[in-house]
């Protein structure tokens, strides 16, 4: 499959990209990955830790080269037109954190410098956007005696204050408290709607709020891919039932029962669902039932070791 | 002053709800001054402007060497030891790029975010490598005025301190960045960092003539180029008389290493991970 890109494509394209890292195991991170989205408003991707997410996202920003494939964004080649693509993107890496010996102004300040502002706009910009962000008062207070949710707004005000039209953020909201993540969330929403934002998280209701568009990614492969809606209709069920660990699995006729560590998860149809509930109850067990989630449709799609999209 | 309930809305991000954009998006030219400038203030001028107490290690450490020196020689060798601190002081500048690369790359991803942005490579390293000069700075003033008092030269003699105090500092940051790429955290960084300031600064006759050292372990003195480094100093400055053939061979060591090492610096330049 060969792509043919043009500069007047808004996409990112990916075509049978491969990451293999080299070493004293050789390990393969993403496996003949391919797919087009369009580049506007937010696309999350969801995956377990060492899914692949930080290797596809690294990629795409230009950190990291990958061992086969083709990648294009807004039809600049990733692998050989870096230099380009570095003019209009930027990213917030996973674990990264705001300099302890500065403050926000001379964070946001710095990276603008590094990109090329002169020393009046970035300084102009730098305090403009935290204004924006809620951090005009903590501007020029030292990053170190700042909340957690204050820190990391700072990292993505650098990116926020700079000229690039796509985001990468790359698990922003790992180790926030509910409350700041919630916060967060209207955040990147706001910057979702004018510039393109590719956000990897783990935390599936972040996903599920935020995503225009959602990428499931299980050991390297992109089993899922579309709008909320979209991924629903690939599960062909629309209720999920929670089992505690030690109820009896019912007979189920139609649907899909997944084991967790933590119980057995049902996904079936309405009917079915009801039959099952009243089952339960009169043998006085425990269990919950909900409309679908992408909670149910990345457990289904990750432990059904589902087709990879695109392929 | 804004009112406390224009402050909880700041605070509680209200702003939001107005248009986020900072500015109109538009491709400028961008300039590589600012690149540099930008490692400059991040390593050096921040951290000594909010964390003051940096300026007096900076200035102790090189002159801790000196006074030693100095009392141990009754005063003999001070000329020889404050050259020593200059020469020592902008070695340390490539021992302390290493770590500090290594430090800002794997404790704060802040090179991630730099690769993938318009910045090339070599107005990042630039930039942190002159960063590693002005946290200098303080040793070198004081340094600076005690070479005026004490050491006489020509200016010719000048010119040629000057000019090796300059090839240290590239050679010492070809190392450093070299050394760098090589170390995948701090510990590893530090470690590396620690090593070749004792080799290549500590050990070497740095701070007093290199006829101080018996014979055999003369010879091990010259597999540093600190060494050369020395011996042109103290040569140009008369505390040590060279031959003329050991004037030019101690230049085109000094030269030939420094090359040597801007170029597997540069080959291993590795702005892209494989």
């Amino acid at each position: 499959m060969v792509a043919e890109q043009t500069s007047n494509d808004q996409t990112i394209s990916c075509v049978e990209l491969t990451k293999i890292y080299s070493g004293k195991r050789e390990s393969k991170a993403l496996d003949s990955v391919s797919f087009s989205i369009p580049s506007n408003g937010i696309f999350v991707l969801i995956g377990r830790n060492g899914s692949g997410k930080t290797t596809l996202v690294r990629i795409l920003s230009t950190e990291l080269e990958p061992t086969s494939g083709e990648v294009f964004i807004n039809g600049i080649d990733v692998k050989n037109e870096s230099d380009k693509l570095r003019e209009r993107i930027a990213i917030v890496p996973q674990e990264a954190r705001a300099i302890p010996w500065m403050t926000p102004a001379q964070t946001v300040l710095s990276y603008l410098l590094w990109r090329g502002f002169s020393y009046g706009e970035a300084k102009r910009r730098a305090l403009e956007t935290l204004g924006k962000l809620g951090l005009g008062r903590h501007a020029n207070s030292l990053n170190r005696t700042l909340s957690g949710g204050n820190k990391r707004k700072v990292l993505v005000a650098t990116v926020l204050a700079s000229e690039a039209e796509i985001i990468f953020l790359d698990e922003p909201t790992t180790g926030l408290d509910p409350i700041s993540r919630r916060e967060f969330w209207s955040l990147l929403k706001e910057i979702g709607q004018r510039r393109f934002t590719f956000l990897t998280t783990h935390y599936l209701e972040e996903a599920e709020e935020l995503g225009d568009r959602i990428g499931v990614l299980d050991r390297g492969r992109l089993v899922g891919l579309g709008t909320l809606d979209e991924l629903r209709q690939r599960v062909n069920y629309n209720y999920s039932m929670k089992l505690s660990r030690g109820v009896p699995l019912p007979h189920v006729t139609r649907g899909e029962v997944v084991e967790g560590r933590d119980g057995t998860r049902v996904l079936t149809t309405e009917e079915e669902a009801f039959a099952i509930s009243r089952e339960l109850s009169r043998g006085g067990y425990k269990f919950t039932i909900n409309p679908i989630s992408l909670d149910d449709i990345f457990f289904y799609l990750a432990n059904r070791g589902a087709d990879q999209v695109g392929n | 002053m804004g009112t406390r309930a224009e402050e909880e809305e700041e605070e509680a991000g209200g702003s939001l709800e107005e248009k986020i954009e900072i500015s109109p998006l538009h491709v400028r030219k961008r300039s590589m001054l600012s690149q540099i400038l930008a490692g400059i203030l991040v390593n050096s001028v921040y951290e000594m402007r909010n964390y003051p107490i940096v300026l007096v290690n900076t200035v102790l450490s090189p002159l801790s060497f000196l006074l030693l020196i100095t009392f141990v020689s009754r005063g003999a060798l001070l000329g020889e030891a404050v050259e020593g601190g200059l020469i020592m002081s902008m070695f340390s500048a490539g021992m302390s790029l290493q770590a500090d690369l290594s430090h800002l790359k794997n404790d704060f991803k802040l090179q991630d975010m730099v690769v993938s942005s318009p910045t090339p490579w070599f107005s990042y390293v630039t930039g942190i490598a002159v960063s590693e000069i002005v946290y200098s700075l303080p040793a070198l003033v004081v340094l600076g005025i005690l070479a005026a008092y004490f050491v006489h030269t020509t200016e010719f003699g000048v010119v040629e301190l000057l000019l090796v105090l300059f090839l240290m500092f590239l050679t010492s940051i070809a190392l450093g960045y070299t050394f760098a790429t090589l170390s995948s955290d701090i510990v590893q960084s530090f470690a590396f960092s620690r090593l070749l300031s004792t080799l290549f600064s500590t050990i070497p006759p740095v701070y007093y003539p290199i006829t101080y050292i018996p014979l055999p372990f003369r010879y091990l003195a010259y597999l540093s180029p600190t060494t050369y480094a020395a011996e042109l100093a103290q040569n140009a400055t008369g505390y040590l008389s060279l031959q003329r053939f050991m004037i030019l061979f101690d230049w085109v060591v000094l030269i030939g290493v420094t090359a040597v090492l801007l170029g597997i610096a540069t080959k291993k330049a590795r702005w892209r991970e494989a």
